[in-house]
């Protein structure tokens, strides 16, 4: 194993062109996810992140960490509390051990309501 | 909206159930084709929203030495089948057909729990991905933090033809959703107690009013300022001699709120709860009752003295005609 054991923290504010621009690259468009009123009216504070693109955001944590020469096999989300606009979601990361030369990378993605994000990540390291 | 009750509930858990079980027994889907081949525009696309600079994603040396040139990143395995704006869903969609069931049994409102994948390799642009879906479960009745609900797994798996017609997998997807009845809507009434105000030597004259007929607003014996809600010191003057006028019972919507959650003892959801301007210029809190659907600020309305009980008269309001001051 080469590299830290623990990954550097991630902050990201959430807006809603982060939100309206990853759902959309995602090819989501459930209305939650860029229209304000409809969210508001189905009991959402605000639009919020889809799950796509917790999936992208949690990959890119462990890949900035590890390096392009890194291969991600498996990613495991247990999602949680929504990611609003005027949030900041921020990633912690450890790996929590090796199997069959896979590495798992446990990942939590946090905003101010809670936890958005458990996930674990199985990655072939270089 | 009512409360099930527990026979309702029986028949509607057996009969999702045996849907579940049809659903389920019909298992993988035909293989669906992505609308477009993996393709570097859509790469760059998600590559620019979710700002990863990882350089495979991309045509850099290291890409090429890598393989071959740029990939697609793995966790957009599902993003080359999503359906997109295309209203068009093939005849047995187990998640949307699922989902359609629950809605009809009442459990209309979801929420995505899990999501796991795996990947085999790399996508590659101008390969062609296809997906099967089955449906794996369907748990429930289950109580959660958000209301009573159903889990719904669904196993997908992507598809790429080989150059021998045989097709490998190349990633594959274990997705569960609770689909609830929002607890709010379940549950809109406690028929619970109401919730008393607290009287005492600065509230008592206020909810004799109420019981005698009177909208009653606190004025500054020294000083003549009315003010609410009641208080010992006049915040104009800082004199302690208090008496009351009787208000007209009239004023205009200066802000409005619809309560949905928590519940309110005594009180049926959604409550409509708005702050009036009174002619006489303080500002007071109450239900609006027969509440419209839309509260416009700056409507007129009028005080209704509901008699609670003996011991409680509450000032409510009500819509009042424009003009009638």
């Amino acid at each position: 194993m080469t590299g830290p054991q623990v990954l550097s923290e991630w902050t990201l504010p959430i807006t809603p062109t982060l939100v309206v621009s990853t759902a959309i690259a995602t090819r989501d468009f459930q209305d939650v996810h860029h229209d304000r009123d409809l969210a508001v009216q189905r009991g959402s504070k605000d639009i919020f992140l889809n799950i796509l693109t917790t999936t992208g955001l949690v990959q890119r944590y462990v890949t900035d960490w590890a390096g392009p020469r890194a291969v991600i096999k498996a990613c495991a989300l247990r999602l949680g509390a929504p990611a609003y606009p005027g949030d900041t979601l921020t990633f912690t990361g450890a790996v929590s051990g090796i199997e069959d030369g896979v590495s798992v990378v446990d990942v939590v993605g946090t905003v101010s309501l809670g936890s958005h994000v458990t996930a674990q990540v199985r990655v072939v390291l270089p | 909206m009512s409360v099930d009750t527990d026979r309702d509930q029986g028949r509607d858990h057996d009969w999702i159930m045996a849907e579940a079980g049809r659903l389920a027994a019909l298992g993988e889907t035909a293989p669906r084709l992505a609308r477009d081949p993996v393709n570097q525009p859509m790469i760059n696309n998600w590559t620019e929203a979710i700002g990863d600079r990882n350089p495979i994603y991309a045509d850099t040396e290291i890409a090429r030495e890598l393989y071959g040139g740029p990939v697609a990143p793995t966790a957009m395995a599902q993003v080359w089948t999503m359906y997109g704006l295309d209203p068009e869903r093939p005849a047995h969609d187990p998640l949307h057909g699922t989902m359609r069931m629950l809605d009809e049994a009442g459990y209309t409102s979801v929420l995505g729990t899990n999501c796991d994948q795996t990947y085999a390799r790399h996508l590659q642009p101008g390969e062609q991905v296809a997906v099967t879906t089955r449906l794996e479960s369907v748990v429930g009745p289950k109580q959660t933090g958000v209301g009573e609900g159903y889990f719904v797994t669904t196993e997908s798996r992507w598809w790429v033809a080989l150059p021998d017609g045989r097709s490998e997998v190349v990633a594959t997807m274990t997705f569960r959703v609770l689909k609830f009845r929002p607890r709010a809507a379940a549950l809109a009434a406690d028929l619970g107690e109401p919730v008393r105000p607290v009287v005492n030597r600065d509230t008592e004259f206020f909810w004799s009013g109420t019981a005698e007929g009177e909208l009653r607003i606190q004025k500054c014996n020294a000083c003549g300022v009315l003010r609410h809600p009641p208080g010992p010191v006049c915040p104009e003057c800082h004199a302690m001699d208090r008496g009351y006028v009787v208000a007209t019972g009239r004023g205009r919507v200066h802000s409005s709120v619809v309560h949905h959650a928590p519940k309110i003892p005594g009180k049926r959801l959604p409550l409509t709860l708005v702050l009036v301007e009174l002619t006489e210029g303080v500002r007071m809190v109450g239900e609006l009752l027969d509440p419209p659907e839309t509260v416009e600020i700056g409507a007129p309305v009028v005080v209704d003295l509901v008699t609670v009980d003996d011991a409680l008269t509450l000032p409510s309001w009500r819509l009042a005609e424009e003009g009638a001051r």
